[in-house]
């Protein structure tokens, strides 16, 4: 048990850690643009599809240096000519053009490198176990990952609250038309930080792309919990989707892990049922299978309860 | 505007020329499978080796009821349900009375549904289903009709022969259980627990687990609770990405028991799995590969990889599906459905891989020896994928061991 | 040109002929369709149609009329059809007598229902609240649909079986024709209803609200309510639509209520024209030709309807009914003809470069997924060989031709345009 415990925990943060540089990208995105970007998942894809690219001439380091830079000047292209193009139209045309891009790059992705999964590979030398507990590896790549992401984290945290341009965008999240007026860039530092989250969600598919499989369905599969991440941490709030990054990522995890179902906290207050009825699915629900829906759940109930997420201060 | 009445000339001639093609005897056999989305890279596959088999098999041996050729046209059904019900319509509108198809058994089930109402409400327009992949044992169960038939081992039969294989194996003590959430996925779960509870009753199944199809990220914690549950094998039916991401996590958790699976090779499976999971990785399927069973069947399989130097003969069971149509056909004497039908109920065939093979009448589903091979890059002739890994295959499980009696198949024969 | 618009201005001095002209156009054209396209194709695709007509209007309700953007629409249709085929199952077993035909009412029942219970708390607000919620529910019941197999069948779904309860005139609906009779009248009925309710007080306050949720609560209109009630009835018409499909396909599985087709009614809306009633109605239709017939000549259909909804989504956000009524006021003038040779100077080399631009698509793709050595293809039955240079340099002399020759003529198309669409008074000045 300590063992299942201990592995989930490590497995979960990953994910948690991983998911988090798709959803600080997205997070400041929308807190600024007060756009909810559709396509960022989209982006993530592209990512892993680039480097895998990369890496097949150049090797993999090289792709986790280019394909992110790649990636995130295509995301300035798109807010650039697209979605500062699609803004006059309104809010609702906004989120339209995100989603009709996530359709379009999927398809896009399916025309250029077919519809099959990918070889990606991690490179060979962190191809071994790094250490193994009670029997059962952790891989290196996975460690790798985590240092990664951290890093990232650490890093953001530093530019946003240290640094000059760290004050300007902190500024345009709050107040972009008073920010405007003391003469900063506005639509500039948009298209930076658009263009930066792709960056992020590039890096994040770089990295995913030989663990989780590079295939033509990874963006959707992704796409929406990420935005389960943003809405739940809360607008604007970076702290607020790393926490909620590592929540769903541990909560995803050990909903696996722990084999509990409705019967077996039935049979707790010794109530049986008749296997047999309309709602025998119900009863024989487990934990592992709701597992995939419970960031949905979450998803509502915070909507519902508590419209500014966990941490933040603005409504959705 | 000279361009663009080129164009419709063009165009004219094209219909024109495509008109008088489908006037002469050709006969057309529908391919309702994906060719587009996710399971592309599969259908596809399955697409051009029937149209390699319908070329090889029959058309190139001048055809059947003195030269009539086979011409297989391909519907995509976006592996769904609802869409191929859509393109049967399409080809029943076109004329073709024989459909193949293979991949889900969701599919499956709706399209056998809808062919059994079609020929009740069309008796004209009647067609004949042959599966040659779905494996959920409901198709010739319960479910069963006159107009289906399947080519394949169903999953009952190719669990048989697993467990047999897993019984055989003293070591095994502890057995995990994993699969997808759907009719399929229950199946073999069902199915593995009933045989082993028969053949080895003192095995342990320590892990009877479902996950949403198609859904899962990460399969990480999945792999996490096996190596936790000390399971000694697995046992899967997962297919497409589930069974990649699946095999991918098993090898990084470092789990070193054998892998039983149903569908872990080719398009792109095998080359992804790779050293990851050499002696690992276990089928259950007809048709060998490795070593090459006969002459004959080499030169076939090298013929269709010049053809197609990224595919392989994945299913050979749609060489089968081919020529035992074109022998029901000669041996009724037209291309009526019924009477072709009636032919194949019961017909025994000797593949070309040297098996005796025969299509059982009660429940139209064909008995053939089954095999388990091993995934693995040593004594491989013909490899998948181009990756040096390849099925090599351990285990043999005669036609007649692996026959399991039909369970509950009533059919209504047409008089 | 002038006989049709003398009919117009003699229909316009009687108000009520007017106002019917157009539904009994739409009744005889309904009737009138299988006869023309009498192939058994041909009624798929409009019984499809048909379906998908019915349940982006009700989408409609909600995107063009209330304003609330969903993406978990499905939700309604789905449960509709799983209710209607359960229902054509009791009917089937005999546990109770009804007649067929009528079923897709029940369809509509529980999509009511579950649009009071989802509705009560997801019409609170509108905007990107209301359109992350319908994604969460969306999601929710997609993925609940494959875990409550007793209900929803799981992967394989449910079927039934259409042609048992009481017949119709001895009728039974075992022919498509005759399913066909049967979506066209359920068609009818609940695009007239559709179009009525636009026009109630309660159709009406749905624009308000959308427009200025501020200014309605002034005049005294819970904001909330109105989209309640806008909401209840959506989720009513996209059950019968889900209705429906149960009656057309006689099976209907979790697809048609997960994401995808969520996704696909958004679409469909969109590219018809959400600020207009028959918007969605002109994009259930080209979206069903574009899936049925488009994918049929080509692999990469999707990645078309992509291009398309983008460009759409940034260039004319009023889709292409906006299009069409664009040129209301040049008709309405007169001044319609004057566009046309324009628009034929501008339209060839705009088709050139089009049909340049789907070769070059179409070719690359076709290098990429043929078979080693086999480089003929075929495009609109011209073949030619794809790895060969005289093919690209036609393709290219085509693109960048028909382009440059495209951009050239956009002058005089906006010249034409604006002469076109002067205000009468300003155009009687300088002619005279």
């Amino acid at each position: 048990m300590f063992e299942l415990i201990f592995f989930s925990l490590l497995n979960g943060i990953v994910t948690g850690l991983l998911l988090f540089m798709l959803a600080s990208g997205l997070t400041l995105i929308f807190s600024m643009m007060g756009v909810l970007n559709f396509a960022h998942a989209s982006f993530y894809m592209l990512g892993a599809y680039v480097a895998y690219t990369i890496s097949m001439y150049l090797g993999f380091w090289v792709g986790l240096i280019v394909a992110p830079i790649l990636v995130g000047l295509m995301g300035a292209v798109v807010e650039r000519y697209g979605l500062r193009y699609v803004h006059r139209w309104g809010h609702v045309a906004e989120l339209i053009f995100t989603f009709g891009l996530a359709f379009l790059i999927e398809e896009v992705v399916q025309f250029i490198w077919g519809k099959d999964t990918k070889a990606y590979h991690e490179p060979e030398i962190l191809q071994f176990p790094l250490f193994t507990f009670f029997g059962q590896n952790f891989p290196a790549y996975k460690a790798f990952m985590l240092l990664v992401s951290i890093g990232i984290f650490i890093m953001l945290l530093l530019i946003l609250t240290r640094s000059r341009v760290g004050l300007i965008i902190q500024a345009a999240i709050h107040k972009p038309n008073m920010t405007a007026m003391l003469g900063h860039n506005v639509p500039l530092v948009f298209m930076g930080v658009f263009g930066v989250g792709c960056a992020l969600a590039g890096l994040a598919g770089v990295i995913a792309g030989p663990a989780l499989g590079t295939f033509p369905g990874m963006a959707v599969v992704l796409g929406s919990i990420v935005f389960v991440i943003v809405v739940v941490g809360g607008l604007g709030s970076l702290t607020g989707a790393f926490v909620a990054s590592l929540l769903i990522g541990l909560l995803q995890t050990f909903a696996i892990a722990l084999d509990y179902s409705v019967n077996d906290l039935l049979q707790l207050f010794n109530i049986s049922f008749d296997a047999d009825s309309a709602f025998r699915d119900l009863w024989t629900l487990s934990l592992p299978q709701i597992a995939p829906i419970l960031p949905y759940l979450l998803l509502v109930l915070i909507l519902i309860f508590r419209p500014t997420g966990l941490f933040g201060n603005r409504e959705t | 505007m000279k361009l663009k009445s080129k164009i419709l000339i063009g165009a004219a001639f094209a219909a024109l020329s495509a008109f008088t093609a489908q006037a002469a005897d050709t006969i057309k056999i529908a391919f309702i499978d994906p060719l587009s989305g996710p399971f592309a890279a599969t259908g596809t596959n399955g697409y051009n080796q029937y149209q390699f088999a319908a070329d090889v098999l029959v058309n190139q041996k001048g055809g059947v009821l003195g030269g009539q050729m086979f011409e297989v046209v391909g519907f995509d059904n976006k592996i769904s349900p609802k869409e191929s019900l859509v393109q049967l319509k399409r080809a029943i509108g076109e004329g073709i009375h024989f459909v193949v198809q293979g991949n889900s058994s969701g599919v499956a089930h709706a399209l056998t549904d809808a062919i059994k109402k079609n020929n009740e409400r069309n008796p004209e327009q009647r067609v004949l289903f042959m599966n040659y992949s779905a494996v959920d044992p409901a198709l010739t169960n319960e479910d069963c009709n006159f107009w289906h038939f399947r080519f394949d081992a169903n999953a009952d039969i190719k669990m048989s022969a697993l467990t047999d294989a897993i019984a055989a194996r003293e070591d095994i003590k502890k057995v995990y259980i994993i699969g997808q959430d759907y009719s399929f996925g229950k199946a073999v779960a069902a199915a593995a627990v009933k045989f082993l509870g028969e053949k080895r009753p003192d095995i342990e199944i320590v892990g009877n687990e479902l996950h949403p199809i198609g859904k899962v990220k990460d399969f990480t914690p999945y792999a996490t609770k096996i190596r936790a549950s000390e399971a000694g094998a697995v046992i899967t039916g997962n297919w497409g990405a589930d069974m990649v991401g699946l095999a991918k996590a098993i090898g990084d958790a470092g789990i070193d028991a054998p892998v039983y699976t149903y569908y872990a090779a080719n398009d792109g499976i095998t080359k992804t799995i790779g050293a990851a999971g050499k002696d690992k990785i276990r089928l259950v399927h007809e048709g060998r590969v490795n070593p090459p069973p006969t002459d004959e069947y080499k030169a076939y399989h090298m013929a269709f990889k010049e053809r197609y130097p990224d595919s392989d003969i994945s299913q050979f069971r749609i060489a089968n599906v081919i020529s035992m149509l074109a022998m029901a056909m000669e041996q009724a004497g037209s291309t009526d459905v019924v009477a072709v039908a009636k032919q194949l109920e019961g017909m025994e065939y000797t593949t070309m891989q040297g098996d005796k093979v025969y299509m059982r009448a009660e429940d139209h589903q064909l008995i053939q020896p089954v095999y388990i091979s091993v995934h693995t890059d040593e004594n491989v002739v013909l490899d998948a994928d181009n990756s040096g890994y390849g099925l090599v295959t351990e285990t043999t499980v005669s036609a007649e061991d692996a026959a399991i009696p039909p369970l509950g198949c009533k059919m209504e024969r047409p008089s | 040109m002038s006989e049709i618009a003398k009919t117009s201005s003699s229909a316009a001095s009687r108000p009520l002929l007017k106002t019917l002209t157009p539904w009994i156009g739409f009744l005889i054209l309904l009737l009138a369709l299988p006869n023309i396209f009498s192939s058994n194709s041909g009624l798929y695709t409009m019984n499809l149609m048909g379906i998908f007509i019915i349940f982006a209007l009700s989408y409609n309700m909600l995107l063009g009329q209330g304003g609330m953007l969903s993406f978990g629409h499905a939700v309604y249709f789905g449960l509709g059809g799983f209710m209607s085929v359960h229902f054509m199952n009791y009917i089937e077993d005999g546990a109770f007598v009804f007649p067929m035909y009528l079923i897709p009412i029940f369809g509509g029942l529980i999509g009511l229902v579950f649009g009071i219970i989802i509705g009560s708390f997801s019409t609170r607000r509108a905007g990107t609240v209301f359109a992350m919620i319908s994604l969460g529910v969306g999601e929710l019941m997609a993925s609940s649909s494959l875990i409550f197999v007793a209900f929803f069948g799981g992967e394989e779904g449910v079927s039934g079986d259409r042609t048992t309860g009481p017949e119709l005139a001895g009728i039974n609906f075992g022919q498509d024709i005759h399913i066909y009779y049967l979506i066209a009248a359920w068609v009818f009925v609940t695009v007239t209803l559709m179009y009525l309710f636009s026009r109630t007080p309660a159709g009406r306050m749905a624009n308000a609200v959308r427009d200025n949720a501020e200014r309605a609560e002034f005049v005294g209109y819970s904001q909330r309510k109105v989209r309640f009630v806008s909401f209840c009835a959506s989720g009513f018409f996209a059950g019968i639509a889900g209705g429906l499909f149960a009656l057309n396909f006689e099976i209907v599985t979790e697809e048609n209520l997960n994401a995808l087709t969520s996704g696909t009614v958004l679409l469909m809306a969109y590219i018809g024209g959400v600020g207009f009633f028959i918007g969605p109605i002109v994009g259930a239709v080209l979206f069903t030709l574009l899936q049925s017939i488009l994918s049929n000549y080509t692999d990469i259909w999707q990645l078309y309807v992509g291009i398309l909804f983008v460009l759409t989504v940034m260039y004319v956000p009023q889709g292409l009914t906006g299009i069409i009524v664009m040129h209301s006021a040049a008709w309405r003038m007169k001044r319609l003809g004057s566009l046309i040779l324009p628009y034929i100077r501008i339209g060839i080399p705009a088709l050139a470069m089009l049909a340049g631009i789907a070769a070059f698509l179409e070719t690359i793709h076709h290098v990429r997924t043929a078979f080693e050595g086999d480089t003929l293809m075929s495009l609109m039955g011209i073949e030619f060989d794809s790895h060969g240079v005289v093919s690209w340099i036609v393709i290219l002399a085509l693109v960048f031709v028909g382009g440059f020759l495209t951009r050239m003529q956009l002058r005089q198309l906006r010249d034409a345009w604006e002469t076109a669409n002067k205000p009468p008074a300003q155009t009687e000045g300088s002619g005279s």
